[in-house]
């Protein structure tokens, strides 16, 4: 279970409290109007972003005081998800092993990680060789072989077209149910919620409130959502 | 990301800035300390630092002003020869100063092709010394050297920002404005302060082209103190006045290049989609070619005759040179790399204020103040390589950090939080990051400082054995023994090895050069 | 890989001297060692009949020589300094690093040496050297008043600057500051140091330089060049004399002497006039070099004792920077 227990985050002009809990397993969707703070939420549970009240734990641990890299998360970035100058078998090698010197059975894990996102064969290619649709299978490809509990997504889609978009959600609910994770995904879109998210929670007013029913939420909207979605 | 953990620790490029702020004013103070007065400031001290800042000012702003429109050609164009033309316009900048200057005079001179050319048609010869020819020999150094930081940042602009403004349809002037202006805005105060730092210890140079006494400057004024008066507290004094008012260019230039990078780009090929005028970009291109590059032609021209007539000696003392070169380039990126990196993790402006001081110490005070200091402990004579390499790597570090710094940053602003999240540790981030992402810029700084130490003198003439001289030294002694022609082999030698050191270097530095 | 063992090779080259044979060290300017210079035939010579280890260290030029040897004080590791001039005899005197010696010789000076600490080696006459086709002013006088170019060099960084300077203030003394605003336009440019000079005359750039009388003996000996001439002038010419001395700390003091005797030995006299093209101190016995015979002799020799040189240098030079600086 993922909690932030009274968090304050500041950002320059502005400050969001939080204090909710997630359930281990859940997908939430992170909705809100533009600039209300949604990438600031998820920058500061991906330690990103230093609190400047409050405490964020998982499974009981505080994980609030860990590097990026230390804490049981994997994150997708609105862009700059892959490094240009490795190849796409290098960069999913990444997430086994920061150094990339992988033991056998690593690579095969890779090449299984390469299949699942069904880009077998491009293991060779550069990031810039590829579609955008394909650089989002390789960095998802990468989060799956990292094999964290939580994967927090800050619109890594936006880029890709409506039905290439939602291929892309489509594979990572499937990812998802295959290995338990916990999801938090920045969004904009409802059908996006709507699509994965079975709870949604709504940045708004300086404030990150707790995990709602998605289908509830939309249905009998707060005035701040309303606004938003028109 | 203020404030939180980085991908790479700014501590070993803390540690090499101390090192070489301790060699810088640690040869400063060893020369003051072993001073028997206090250096007094003279009026012709004050008349010397006048002439120093105003011919120092015009350089830069000339240099920077002429750059900035051969840059943005030289970015926008693709001819045939590009890549070896902005390899062979860095020329200049690496040549010893004596050499340049009697290529400069070939051209400019009373005597030279422009006057004899005006002599046909009855009109007086140029009238090269003064004011203007100390600034037209500074720019004939420091335009490729401006051309080459200000092209290089033009050519870091991501392509997706032309492609956006060529979609909104901004014309040349607007693009400028929009893209580009940001861009000068963030380099020109770092490429004036480096080129105002460079011209403030120049002394054969200014006082050559100068014409006389009138230009007189700092750096001539601490030769005097040292040989003349034997006076080391007044020159340790102006050698201190030197690093000061560098450091105050330095720290304004810092001040006024805060900004942020442009963002991610993925890497595409550069295309642009401003047409502007190319009549005026090939004028801009060739008068800079022409400027910088017929002073080089008679340096090549008097050289053939003297290539044939050089004693075996001169071959020992280049391949001595080539490797105080090779040595002196390896010690650089020790020095340079960590001190980029620690730039680019944040606030570590002290950082790049040591890394500036190279530029403004003279180096008459840093070999004297080493020989001070060395001379208790070993005979410097025997160190006079290893000592010329560490000194010529200080001297090229400036550029260097010019260079790398931006690269650096973008880096880590770029690949810092994925690598973070995906819990990289700093070696590996260095090794499978850094490096490769940098390695155009390394290759660059590193052909750079190779070929700038190839062509320095720099305190070898303090320590030098008979046995041991570097080609600049033998060029000099060649002079000095009136073999001019031998000489002029001998610098042709030189500028052949300086650029070809520069060319191996940098040869996978031509950033996105398309073919 | 040979590279870099020859190197090593030169690298180790100083370190690796018979440890076993007593070593000289003679401190003295670069050109001197360069192998253009008179360096390497003066060591081969010294050491077949020395039994030692003769260690030659060059030094920019007399005056940083100089400077080296105040910086290094009674430390030195010079026994002899060789390359001072007489522009520089008095405030190395002052120092009081430097021994009296016993050397006598007939030196064929066109002067009196009295002096026991400092014993010349070489000498020659400052000049102006143009193209032999042009003609050339007979004084100061007439290159001011005519439209000749000269380039000098700067008398603050530059040995035969600043014998120019003591060459107009001996010939005219407190008129210097009229004959050097006379000169103003007729100087293209001043230089550094001697090279950058006579490589600008030859490239063109101006119809004389300030060399030496013996220039021309170069271009004609070296290089079958009779095309350069010195111009004589009237009011006489002033004199360069070169010196050596040995310096009190030295722990090789009968060495030293040695030194001192060879250098005023016809062995070493004869090979100064073709490696540093001046004038030897004493005239070997088998005469001068053919083509010395044509060059110019002053009708008066100017040179100021070493006190009175110490005692004019700085106003001569505010009167230089004076002139020069409008």
């Amino acid at each position: 279970m993922l909690k932030l227990d009274g968090c304050v985050i500041e950002n320059g002009k502005f400050s969001l409290r939080a204090d909710f809990a997630v359930e281990a397993g859940a997908s939430i969707a992170i909705i809100g109007p533009s600039g209300a703070g949604k990438s600031t939420l998820l920058e500061a549970i991906a330690g990103f972003r230093d609190l400047k009240q409050g405490k964020i734990f998982w499974d009981g641990y505080l994980i609030s005081k860990l590097a990026p890299g230390k804490r049981p998360l994997a994150m997708l970035f609105q862009d700059g998800n892959l490094f240009p100058h490795l190849t796409v078998e290098q960069n999913i090698s990444l997430g086994l092993r920061s150094n990339g010197r992988l033991s056998i059975d690593e690579r095969s894990e890779v090449q299984f990680a390469l299949d699942r996102v069904a880009l077998s064969g491009l293991g060779d290619r550069k990031p810039a060789e590829l579609s955008g649709g394909q650089q989002s299978r390789v960095a998802l490809a990468r989060v799956l072989v990292q094999r964290r509990q939580m994967l927090l997504l800050d619109e890594p889609f936006a880029a890709l077209g409506p039905a290439l978009k939602a291929e892309m959600l489509d594979l990572v609910a499937g990812l998802l149910t295959e290995t338990g994770t916990t999801l938090l995904m920045v969004s904009h879109d409802p059908q996006d919620a709507r699509r994965i998210a079975c709870q949604t929670i709504l940045v708004a007013d300086e404030k990150a409130h707790p995990p709602a029913p998605t289908r509830y939420l939309f249905d009998n909207p707060p005035p701040s959502l309303r606004d938003y979605l028109g | 990301m203020a404030g939180r953990a980085q991908p790479v620790s700014p501590w070993p490029g803390v540690g090499a800035a101390a090192l070489v702020a301790a060699l810088i004013l640690g040869t400063l103070a060893a020369v003051a300390l072993r001073a028997d007065t206090a250096g007094g400031f003279g009026p012709a001290d004050w008349a010397a630092l006048r002439f120093t800042l105003v011919q120092a000012v015009l350089s830069a702003l000339f240099s920077a002003g002429l750059a900035i429109p051969v840059a943005r050609a030289l970015a926008r164009r693709r001819f045939r020869g590009r890549s070896a033309l902005i390899a062979l316009l860095g020329a200049p900048f690496i040549l010893p100063v004596i050499v340049a200057i009697l290529g400069l005079l070939q051209v400019f001179g009373r005597a030279g092709w422009i006057s004899d050319i005006l002599g046909l048609f009855g009109l007086p010869p140029l009238r090269i010394y003064g004011l203007h020819g100390v600034v037209l020999a500074h720019v004939f150094f420091n335009l490729p050297l401006a051309t080459r930081l200000i092209l290089q940042a033009w050519q870091e602009i991501p392509a997706e920002r032309f492609r956006l403004a060529a979609q909104l349809g901004c014309d040349g002037f607007t693009m400028f404005r929009l893209i580009e202006l940001p861009m000068l805005r963030r380099i020109l105060p770092g490429v004036l302060a480096v080129i105002f730092a460079i011209c403030l210890t120049s002394f054969a140079v200014a006082l050559t082209l100068g014409g006389g006494p009138r230009a007189t400057t700092l750096e001539l004024a601490i030769y005097q103190s040292f040989t003349y008066d034997f006076d080391l507290g007044r020159a340790a004094l102006l050698s201190g006045l030197q690093l000061a008012l560098t450091a105050v260019a330095a720290l304004a230039a810092l001040k006024f290049s805060r900004g942020d990078g442009f963002g991610a780009g993925l890497d595409r090929t550069i295309r642009r989609w401003d047409g502007g005028a190319p009549a005026v970009d090939a004028c801009w291109i060739g008068v800079a070619a022409a400027f910088l590059l017929l002073p080089l032609a008679a340096v090549v021209i008097s050289g053939l005759t003297g290539l044939f007539e050089m004693p075996a000696l001169v071959f020992r003392s280049a391949v001595i040179s080539v490797l105080v070169a090779a040595t002196s380039t390896i010690v650089l990126l020790i020095l340079a790399l960590p001190m980029a990196m620690a730039v680019a993790t944040g606030r570590h402006g002290i950082v790049e204020l040591s890394g500036i001081l190279g530029l403004a110490a003279s180096p008459l005070v840093i070999g004297t103040g080493l020989f001070i200091l060395i001379r208790p402990v070993a005979n410097p004579v025997t160190l006079a390589l290893p000592v010329t390499a560490l000194v010529n790597a200080v001297m090229a570090l400036p550029f260097a950090l010019r260079i790398l710094v931006p690269a650096a940053h973008d880096v880590v602003v770029r690949h810092g939080r994925l690598a973070l999240s995906l819990d990289m540790d700093k070696r590996t981030f260095f090794t499978r990051v850094l490096l490769p992402r940098m390695h155009p810029q390394i290759r660059f700084a590193a052909g750079l400082s190779a070929a700038l130490s190839m062509g320095d003198l720099g305190v070898i003439a303090l320590f030098a054995d008979p046995q041991i001289a570097t080609l600049p030294l033998q060029i000099y002694r060649l002079m000095g023994a009136y073999q001019m022609q031998a000489a002029a082999g001998a610098a042709l030698l030189l500028l052949l090895l300086s650029m070809g050191a520069f060319w191996l270097l940098d040869r996978g530095g031509r950033l996105h050069a398309e073919t | 890989m040979k590279h870099l063992m020859i190197a090593a090779g030169l690298l180790s080259a100083t370190a690796a001297v018979a440890a076993d044979k007593p070593q000289l060290t003679v401190y003295t300017y670069d050109s001197f060692v360069s192998d253009w210079g008179p360096g390497p035939k003066v060591e081969e010579a010294f050491e077949a009949v020395c039994d030692c280890d003769l260690n030659l260290v060059g030094v920019e030029d007399g005056a940083a020589l100089l400077s080296r040897l105040r910086l290094e004080g009674e430390n030195t590791d010079a026994d002899v300094v060789l390359g001072l001039d007489t522009g520089l005899i008095s405030a190395a005197k002052e120092t009081g690093l430097f021994a009296p010696n016993s050397v006598s010789a007939d030196y064929t000076l066109p002067i009196e040496w009295p002096d026991d600490v400092f014993a010349p080696y070489d000498w020659g006459y400052f000049a102006f050297v143009h193209n032999a086709d042009g003609a050339a002013p007979a004084n100061f006088r007439e290159l001011a008043e005519g439209e000749s170019k000269i380039i000098i060099q700067d008398p603050r960084s530059s040995t035969p600057g600043l014998g120019l300077l003591l060459w107009v203030k001996a010939a005219y003394g407190d008129e210097a500051p009229e004959i050097w605003a006379g000169l103003a336009d007729n100087i293209v440019t001043v230089t550094k140091g001697w090279s950058e000079a006579y490589g600008l005359f030859l490239e063109g750039e101006a119809d004389m330089v300030l060399s030496y009388t013996t220039s021309p003996a170069y271009h004609l000996i070296a290089e079958e060049d009779a095309s350069k001439a010195a111009a004589a002038f009237d009011e006489g010419h002033y004199m360069q004399v070169e010196v050596a001395a040995k310096l009190a700390s030295s722990d090789q003091p009968e060495l030293a002497d040695q030194f001192l005797e060879f250098m005023v030995s016809d062995t070493f006299q004869q090979i100064i006039p073709t490696t540093n093209w001046m004038y030897p101190a004493v005239t070997p016995a088998a005469g001068l070099p053919e083509g010395f015979d044509t060059l110019i002799t002053p009708e008066k020799s100017l040179l100021f004792t070493p006190d009175e040189a110490a005692a004019v240098r700085d106003q001569a030079l505010a009167e230089w920077l004076g002139a020069l600086s409008q």
